[in-house]
């Protein structure tokens, strides 16, 4: 299996915990979301087994986003990733897509745009998709929690942290 | 209901306590909040909702706020001012720091003397006339403290009704650093409940605290505590989605009633006896420009030329620092520590002013991922990732929060231009610090660094910024005075112009304090509810 078609597999996956995660794209094409997936994939990284922002479901979060409550940022996203586009042919001109570049390509077309307002907007939206609200399609099984250690729960006992405990 | 005595606009800290203490007194009691109804099972911890798009606030699409630093400016468009909006007001979502005044705010002027550039003067109250009232509003809604812990505090009548909260390490950290400098921390007195009280359940310190509500009702709202017991009188209704334009005035220059906006915007003439307004530093005011009439051409109970001046601002700034262990300080309420040794104002400083401070949870995980890391580190990649990593979890904030002088020319008024979403003329904001609270809040930044050094931080960062900033605690203008000519309410909250008119909110405030207003607002509150009872029982209403 390539990685273009690993990509469109793992979108029509059914996530086990059905309710509070999207598993549909309701404003991305397939073709977009992977594009923008793999974006989100190298502004949080997965790195030595930890999970980062695609693990997250990121661009599910991104993909609400632009149906919903972000509707009116859609032209950036849609001039944003047009010009992106551009620069990946301009800069590898052998590639195909953003989601079929080599990580490390990937990394320096982000470099290139990292001074746009779109790539400001895209780095909100995939933070927010990693440690936002697992309520709204990203930070699928609390897999950005997890990093920082935030445990969703309706009730604590002191000691909360290091300090109170040995007080 | 028929023949209503008071309507009561607004539900928030001041508007929940007047409408239980009238309908308990007896009388009919309308109250309109132009925000919704909500319930416990309404809310969430979806921080996009409640702390990115502050939904909990005022709207910025349906009720634009305009703001400028001076009158050369044209006014833009800017959200500088968050209150409340639904039944229950800031209460519903605020960090719940319930502090009293120290006695000496009450006449920091006559000790201090006069600051250039400001209006700077006494309150014509003392905390000895306020005392009992804040005695009553902690009693009745509920405040977890530690009476005698702050050796800077004013006489209390009595202990808190509860014990304070567990502290976080965030507060450990704080005493740490701060009782190694020789200063005296202390348990942060909050409307939050340690155990359970009037048939509230105690805090689960689930984390979602600050610009969340409360499903646990654990947080001493008013939505919590005094509106359900002034609707339990069968004396108080309480109208959701009614947005008042006017205050209607008749030919005596008595008020008549209130005309508002139903949920589909049709117009309503509510008939009373009297009008309770409070809504708020900036929206009180407003409603009393948008109230004008032949008979009072400058806006109500505006004949000092006051209403809507001397508005005075939320300047706190805070200062985060990383540890060498976790904290998780996003469990429980967001502050345990609270520190009042820099609180007076000393004329050696060379400038006025004096600060408070609280050792708190910085930032909720994706504001903190966003904007919370120092300056200089990896904005994405894996350099970004690794960082958020160590410092979410070992991360807590120390803010100060010092004076705002009172300053004629900032002010609330209406745009000249800007509409709201009803066709009204939009709240214009002109606003800047006085220098002496600049030098105020860059004196106490540097005493809050310190604090976080003697603890033993790895990291201390900031940025500090003498510009305003988004402020939640409206305070100043209508001021409470003893001359007509130099304020618009009398002691009782009472309008000097109108008999029939009180406005009870922060708007009375004639100096700042050290911020967190709401323990005067609803102190403020039970004396003007006490002070109607009083004039009835007199029959002067």
């Amino acid at each position: 299996m390539n990685r273009r078609e690993w990509m469109v597999g793992a979108f029509a996956w059914q996530h086990p915990h059905g309710a509070n995660t999207a598993t549909k794209l309701e404003y991305f094409s397939t073709e977009q979301a992977a594009e923008v997936d793999a974006l989100c994939a190298q502004i949080i990284p997965s790195s030595d087994g930890t999970p980062g922002a695609r693990e997250a479901g990121a661009v599910y979060f991104i993909d609400r986003a632009l149906a919903g409550w972000d509707r009116d940022k859609r032209d950036l996203y849609r001039t944003g990733l047009a010009e992106t586009q551009t620069l990946r042919r301009r800069l590898f001109p052998d590639s195909v897509s953003i989601s079929a570049l080599p990580a490390e390509q990937a990394i320096a077309l982000l470099q290139a745009i990292e001074n746009s307002p779109f790539f400001e907007l895209l780095r909100t939206h995939t933070v927010l998709g990693f440690v936002g609200p697992p309520s709204r399609g990203g930070n699928r099984d609390h897999k950005g929690w997890a990093l920082i250690q935030v445990e969703d729960r309706m009730s604590f006992e002191p000691p909360f942290g290091f300090y109170d405990a040995e007080r | 209901m028929p023949n209503v005595d008071f309507v009561v606009i607004g539900s928030g800290a001041a508007g929940g306590v007047m409408a239980k203490e009238l309908a308990e007194a007896g009388f009919r009691v309308v109250v309109l909040e132009q925000g919704p109804y909500l319930k416990e099972k309404d809310f969430t911890h979806d921080e996009v909702h409640y702390v990115r798009h502050q939904g909990l606030t005022n709207d910025q699409k349906v009720q634009p706020v305009l703001f400028r630093r001076n009158d050369g400016e044209t006014a833009q468009p800017w959200k500088a001012i968050a209150y409340g909006r639904q039944v229950g007001g800031g209460t519903v979502h605020f960090a719940a720091n319930y502090w009293r005044f120290h006695e000496s705010d009450f006449h920091e002027h006559s000790t201090f003397g006069d600051v250039p550039g400001s209006s700077f003067t006494d309150w014509p109250i003392t905390y000895a006339d306020l005392e009992p009232f804040y005695a009553k509003a902690e009693r009745d809604i509920g405040v977890s403290g530690l009476a005698g812990a702050n050796p800077f505090e004013a006489p209390r009548s009595g202990p808190y009704p509860l014990p304070p909260m567990p502290v976080k390490s965030s507060g450990v950290l704080f005493d740490r650093g701060a009782k190694k400098l020789g200063l005296h921390p202390f348990p942060a007195p909050v409307a939050i409940l340690s155990q359970p009280y009037q048939g509230r359940g105690a805090c689960t310190h689930c984390g979602w605290c600050q610009w969340f509500g409360c499903e646990m009702r654990a947080k001493s709202s008013t939505l919590a505590t005094v509106i359900p017991q002034a609707v339990k009188t069968g004396r108080c209704e309480v109208r959701a989605n009614a947005y008042v334009r006017r205050i209607q005035t008749d030919k005596t220059g008595r008020v008549t009633g209130v005309v508002y906006f139903d949920a589909k915007r049709k117009e309503v003439f509510l008939k009373a006896k009297g009008v309770v307004l409070c809504a708020n530093g900036v929206e009180s005011p407003r409603l009393l420009l948008l109230s004008k009439s032949n008979r009072f051409p400058n806006g109500l109970a505006n004949s000092s030329g006051l209403v809507g001046r001397n508005l005075m601002w939320d300047n706190s700034h805070g200062v985060q620092a990383l540890f060498e262990h976790p904290l998780h300080d996003y469990k429980s309420i967001r502050v345990t520590r609270v520190l009042h040794d820099f609180y007076r104002a000393d004329a050696k400083r060379g400038f006025y002013g004096g600060g408070a401070m609280d050792a708190r949870f910085g930032s909720f995980p994706a504001a903190f991922a966003l904007n919370g890391l120092p300056a200089g580190t990896p904005r994405w990649g894996l350099e970004y990732k690794k960082a958020l990593a160590e410092y979410f979890p070992r991360t807590m904030m120390v803010v100060g929060h010092s004076t705002s002088l009172p300053v004629e020319n900032n002010r609330v008024d209406l745009d000249p231009q800007a509409k709201d979403a009803w066709g009204l003329p939009a709240v214009r904001i002109t606003f800047d610090f006085h220098p002496d609270d600049q030098k105020t809040a860059r004196w106490l930044w540097d005493k809050q660094i310190a604090i976080l050094e003697a603890a033993g931080a790895r990291r201390i960062w900031g940025e500090y910024n003498d510009k305003p900033g988004l402020s939640a605690h409206l305070m100043g203008t209508c001021r409470m005075g003893t001359d007509p000519q130099r304020s618009v309410v009398n002691t009782w909250s009472r309008a000097h112009d109108v008999p029939n008119l009180w406005v009870v909110d922060g708007s009375n405030f004639v100096t700042s304090a050290r911020q967190q207003p709401t323990a005067t607002i609803q102190a403020l509150a039970y004396r003007a509810a006490a002070g109607i009872v009083e004039a009835s029982r007199r029959g002067e209403l």
